[in-house]
């Protein structure tokens, strides 16, 4: 099973400047796990020392911010779309 | 020439030089412009201030931008506005309406719009874009005309017509997406990342946001070089709201006032208001919602600087009132005939905010309190339409118009009266 992930300018340089990574896992706390196998370093940059999102970190899957579903706990299935994006823009 | 000297993210410190940056690399916390007090300090004074031009440029030497080279629509210093009669209304001794309506593009995105386009130009960007919920997209439309740039402002497509209008008229690249605001500025976030665009609130967020000081500079000068005891402020994303104080602080921290004591109140629509809710529930993490109320200008459900709002809240011994959309209306009509200044729906959830906290007893009615009014009510029509009184139709004779409004003898007698 595999999910495309998104990642952000602020990450590129761990993901060696690529825009879009494969991942997997059941839930987007699994999918972390594994991008941070891939990418180590990753994990420590989305999750805090408590392991919960960072304050200033969006998740999308499917377009959804994760907060409207159900955190890192969200499922995920075969062909989802998981984005990064900082949550730091706007107003 | 600027006083700035790096950006600083607000979370973990890290420093990053003046460039195109928003997000630290390692915390994704927020950056920050970092300044030399020290030698601002040296420089400024109130004299050197007030000898400078009538716009927000007077504060240059706060600016992160080189003014020189300046972007100038001749945003800010307006006027604040000593309020009689809806002071007396609500019961308050010494109340002042902020009123920033009356920017170039008739709202405080002036403010931001003018440092961020500055500083983008400086940078060597020739395309300037945004995600607005409307104020914004008109600001940097207008600022992307005067400096000869290409912009691309993307808006939530039920915007009202007077916004998407007050856009369109200077022709820049205008997309109308399907989603709400939170939707337009992820969608922005992404196009920020792939094309070489100044994003105002995105890539150059740390010299946009940095422009809503000045409305902390200006109250301070105009109330005689003091700060006030109580400002109640528009929560969107929560920026305007901080930056205001910062400014205030930092009048303090060069000199140029004393101590600043001042309480920060927030207001907010019911139908948007995740700071206003974490706020009565005593936390420091808001949960973000999908908006609904006609004040959609304050319709982010995803606040940027919620989190900063909170702190600030708790900080000041502020509060953070929520009105809903039928307050909302009054409150327009309420600032408009009592003292004369039509605001837009985010004005109207000021007045109705600013009135809710003095009957809760938030606001202490001997405290010198300022209102923000922060953008104009010809652009935000449809929401008063149908609640304003309607016109006299009448034929092109006196007798008709003394007809339709019942004069008479009697009002002509009490006129002369008058006169004499």
């Amino acid at each position: 099973m595999s999910v495309k992930v998104k990642i952000p300018t602020p990450l590129r340089r761990i993901t060696g400047e690529r825009d879009i990574v494969e991942g997997g896992g059941a839930s987007l706390a699994e999918c972390i796990v594994g991008l941070d196998g891939q990418f180590p370093g990753l994990r420590e940059r989305l999750c805090d020392e408590q392991g919960e999102l960072r304050r200033f970190v969006n998740v999308y899957v499917n377009g959804e911010d994760v907060r409207f579903l159900s955190g890192l706990s969200t499922p995920l299935k075969q062909g989802d779309e998981v984005a990064i994006v900082p949550a730091v823009a706007g107003g | 020439m600027t006083f700035a000297t790096a950006l600083r993210c607000r979370e973990c410190a890290r420093e990053y030089p003046l460039a195109a940056l928003h997000v630290c690399e390692f915390c994704f916390g927020p950056l920050e412009a970092a300044y030399d007090y020290a030698a601002i300090a040296r420089a400024t004074s109130r004299g050197r201030i007030a000898a400078g031009p009538e716009t927000m440029w007077r504060y240059a030497d706060f600016l992160p931008v080189d003014a020189a080279q300046r972007i100038d629509l001749h945003a800010g210093f307006t006027p604040l506005v000593r309020s009689h009669n809806l002071a007396e209304r609500l019961g308050l001794r010494e109340l002042y309406i902020k009123n920033d309506t009356v920017n170039p593009t008739w709202s405080f995105k002036d403010r931001v719009v003018a440092v961020a386009s500055s500083k983008a130009r400086e940078l060597g960007y020739s395309t300037l874009a945004c995600a607005s919920t409307g104020n914004l997209a008109n600001s940097v439309s207008a600022h992307a005309a005067r400096a000869g740039m290409e912009a691309y402002v993307f808006i939530p497509s039920d915007l009202e017509s007077g916004k998407v209008l007050g856009s369109a008229i200077y022709a820049p690249n205008l997309i109308a997406v399907d989603g709400n605001y939170d939707e337009v500025n992820r969608l922005c976030t992404e196009v920020a990342d792939r094309y070489p665009w100044a994003f105002v609130n995105i890539n150059v967020r740390p010299y946009y946001s940095e422009g809503s000081r000045t409305l902390g500079f200006e109250t301070a000068e105009q109330l005689g070089w003091r700060a006030p005891d109580h400002c109640v402020v528009p929560i969107a994303s929560g920026s305007l709201f901080t930056k205001i104080y910062k400014g205030l602080k930092e009048f303090e921290k060069v000199g140029l006032i004393g101590p600043v004591q001042t309480r920060m109140s927030g207001a907010q629509a019911d139908g948007c208001s995740p700071v206003a809710t974490a706020y009565r529930e005593g936390s420091m993490n808001f949960r973000p919602v999908k908006p609904k109320t006609i004040a959609k200008s304050l319709a982010i459900g995803n606040p940027a600087d919620g989190y900063y709002a909170l702190r600030q809240l708790k900080e000041t011994g502020g509060s953070c009132a929520s009105v809903s959309d039928a307050e909302v209306i009054e409150g327009m009509k309420l600032l408009a005939e009592t003292e004369g200044i039509f605001a837009e729906t985010a004005g109207g959830v000021v007045i109705a905010s600013l009135k809710q906290l003095v009957e809760t007893g938030k606001i202490g009615r001997d405290e010198v309190t300022v209102a923000y009014i922060t953008g104009a009510g010809l652009k935000t029509q449809e929401a008063v339409a149908e609640h304003v009184v309607q016109a006299h139709h009448v034929s092109p004779q006196l007798e008709a118009f003394e007809a339709r409004l019942g004069l008479g003898v009697e009002q002509r007698q009490s006129a002369a009266v008058e006169v004499r």
